[in-house]
């Protein structure tokens, strides 16, 4: 090939590189996230809603027997429970296959072979999981809420009432994807579902790790109890469905609280998980 | 001066392997070389030679033992250059949830490129890759073997990289599938794009590429121009053709070329010289005998003979150690 052409080539790279809108991080990490979220749809995440609304009503339907307040009480309860488990289900088990996945079907070659960095893929996958979560989690409140106005026969306070609390139920949520993509950067699926549920039970109850840890008399043992207090994530920030029940709004300060937390313990998770992942090789 | 496309510094890796008692083995060892802009680089070498393990530390999907690499003049660490290149995986699997016309939209849309430009490229790829425009909007999970190797390939040149690594780009085709291929390999080189193309097939490379290396158990064996590689391979023999011979005569007459074989074929003979240099006098030969004369080919591929020579070669000092 003549050098003329080569010249002329590489004018024609330059002038088609002025079509490269955005090439920053962010357009990557939410062209990422678009496509977990794709990924979720198709692969029927979504269905679990169906499921949903059979159970709560089933539950209504159960429920018939009761006073109406009462009747209205139990399905708060048990509607945010439920939205609070269907998450969880989802944020453990999409969470830790979101990365894994992507490694055993070898489809992170592709991606990792164009201007992406490990981190931005991580973050992606993580906000697309979100999103995910957020539709559902959504689409389940508003089911709770029309539940309510049924059982009630017209507008009920707690059909609004309830959704600080269904915020709360998503904040957690997303700091349980945060775990489950930190496990899964080093570990097997299986092992890492496994830690994240045991995360999430025993984050409910943090709090009572560090009264427990003022309990003990050795040093030493105090010592590895508080500082596991700090290590885990404290899921009581965001256990507010009883309260909701009986018709209860967080204050807006704990709503803040529970809210800097969150952002702050996911970002650090996320930084870690980064570090863990930019070292591995894909063989 | 330009920076060379690729230039590969005494790169090792060393795989890990074992479960309990870890032991590491070489993969690949100190390979140095360099690939020229705007040429088409055959990286030839047998199965497990460790041509994919190079092209994976290249994109930075795993880290070397040793050694460093550029590619455009950048070092390999650094992935913004990632931009200006493009890669076919071994075996490509893709997001089977995706169609194809999806998935190209997406990855132009990794590079930055505008919505109408991502409509734009993802159309333009996929018919250069011959993909057939009624699979376009089919989820890849559909796909054959063939048409997912189109469907990487056309991701692999979206963004109009300066430099492409494609590792066995023609397998899983079928004949007419690998024709297409070398075709638009071939093409590239109109686009003055350089292609780093691993196969372990001497055929492909030898039809397409300016300049291979030769790996064997992860080291160089050998780098240079095809004919010069060809001329490693040693002298090679000519074959020829005739027919109405006299064959006392010719087989008389053929007794003072040295190694010169003479068979009868039904109608005629065929001649065997162990060089091209012999030709002449045997076609002297041929004349004075009064045979016709049919064809001259050369017998064997001395690069194929350097490949295959080379490997029993290493396999015999393996052993011995
Ligand atoms: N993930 C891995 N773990 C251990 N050894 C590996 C791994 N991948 C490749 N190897 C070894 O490294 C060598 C080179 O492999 P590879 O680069 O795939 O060769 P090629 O692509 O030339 O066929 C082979 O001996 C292979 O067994
Ligand atoms: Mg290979």
């Amino acid at each position: 090939m003549s050098e003329e052409s080569v010249i002329r080539q590489t004018g024609e790279r330059a002038a088609s590189s002025a079509v490269v809108a955005a090439s920053g991080t962010i357009p990557r990490v939410l062209a990422i996230a678009r496509n977990t979220f794709r990924e979720a749809v198709r692969d029927r995440v979504l269905y679990n809603l169906v499921l949903f609304v059979l159970l709560l009503t089933g539950g209504a339907i159960f429920l018939g027997e009761m006073s109406a307040s009462q009747e209205a009480k139990i399905i708060v309860d048990m509607g945010l429970s439920a939205i609070l488990l269907f998450g969880a289900f989802i944020a453990i088990f999409v969470g830790v296959g979101l990365v894994y996945k992507e490694i055993e079907r070898r489809t992170i070659y592709a991606i990792f072979a164009k201007p992406v960095g490990r981190g931005e893929f991580l973050v992606g996958k993580y906000l697309g999981l979100c999103l995910t979560l957020l539709v559902n989690v959504f689409v389940m409140g508003a089911g709770v809420s029309l539940a309510l106005v049924y059982v009630r026969g017209g507008l009920d306070p707690l059909a609004w009432t309830i959704w600080p609390a269904v915020a709360l139920i998503l904040m957690e949520l997303m700091i349980l994807v945060a775990v489950a993509l930190l496990f899964s950067s080093f570990s097997s699926p299986a092992l890492s579902a496994l830690c994240t549920f045991f995360i999430f039970v025993i984050g409910h109850f943090s709090a009572d790790l560090k009264i427990f840890a003022a309990s003990l008399g050795s040093d030493a043992t105090r010592a590895f109890f508080v500082a596991l207090y700090y290590l885990l994530p404290n899921l009581s920030n965001y256990a507010y469905i009883n309260a909701a029940a009986h018709g209860q709004m967080p204050a807006p300060d704990v709503f803040l609280v529970a809210l800097i937390y969150g952002v702050v313990y996911v970002a650090v998770l996320l930084a870690a998980a980064t570090l863990i992942f930019n070292r591995r090789n894909f063989k | 001066m330009m920076s060379h496309a690729v230039e590969i510094n005494n790169l090792t890796k060393d795989y890990e392997v074992g479960f309990w008692r870890k032991r590491k083995v070489r993969a690949l060892d100190k390979l140095s070389l360099e690939v020229e802009r705007g040429e088409i680089f055959g990286f030839l070498g047998a199965n497990g030679a460790g041509k994919t393990t190079t092209i994976k530390l290249l994109m930075r999907l795993m880290y070397p033992t040793g050694g460093s690499a550029t590619i455009l003049g950048r070092d390999i660490g650094d992935i913004s250059m990632h931009a200006r290149i493009g890669y076919l995986p071994e075996h490509p699997y893709f997001y089977d949830y995706l169609t194809a016309r999806e998935f190209l939209e997406y990855c132009a849309e990794l590079f930055g490129y505008t919505r109408h430009e991502r409509k734009r490229r993802a159309a333009d790829m996929l018919s250069r890759v011959r993909l057939e425009e009624k699979s376009w909007n089919k989820q890849l999970r559909k796909f054959s073997k063939g048409m997912l190797q189109r469907v990487g390939l056309a991701q692999a040149l979206v963004n109009d990289p300066e430099v492409v690594f494609l590792d066995e780009p023609m397998s899983g085709l079928d004949p007419i599938g690998r024709r297409e291929v070398r075709d638009l390999i071939a093409s590239l080189r109109e686009t003055g794009t350089t292609v780093f193309l691993c196969s372990h097939i001497l055929a492909d490379i030898e039809v397409l590429c300016d300049r291979a290396a030769i790996l064997q158990r992860g080291r160089l064996a050998h780098a240079g121009r095809l004919d010069e590689l060809r001329q490693l391979g040693g002298e090679r023999g000519m074959e020829i053709t005739v027919v109405g011979a006299n064959m006392p005569e010719l087989e008389a007459r053929l007794a003072g070329i040295e190694g010169s074989r003479l068979t009868a074929s039904p109608g005629g003979a065929r001649i065997e010289v162990p060089t091209e240099k012999q030709v002449d006098a045997a076609l002297d030969a041929v004349r004075a005998s009064g045979a016709r004369l049919v064809s001259v080919h050369p017998v064997g591929n001395p690069l194929e003979e350097l490949f295959v020579a080379k490997v029993e070669m290493n396999e015999g000092q393996e052993e011995k150690k």
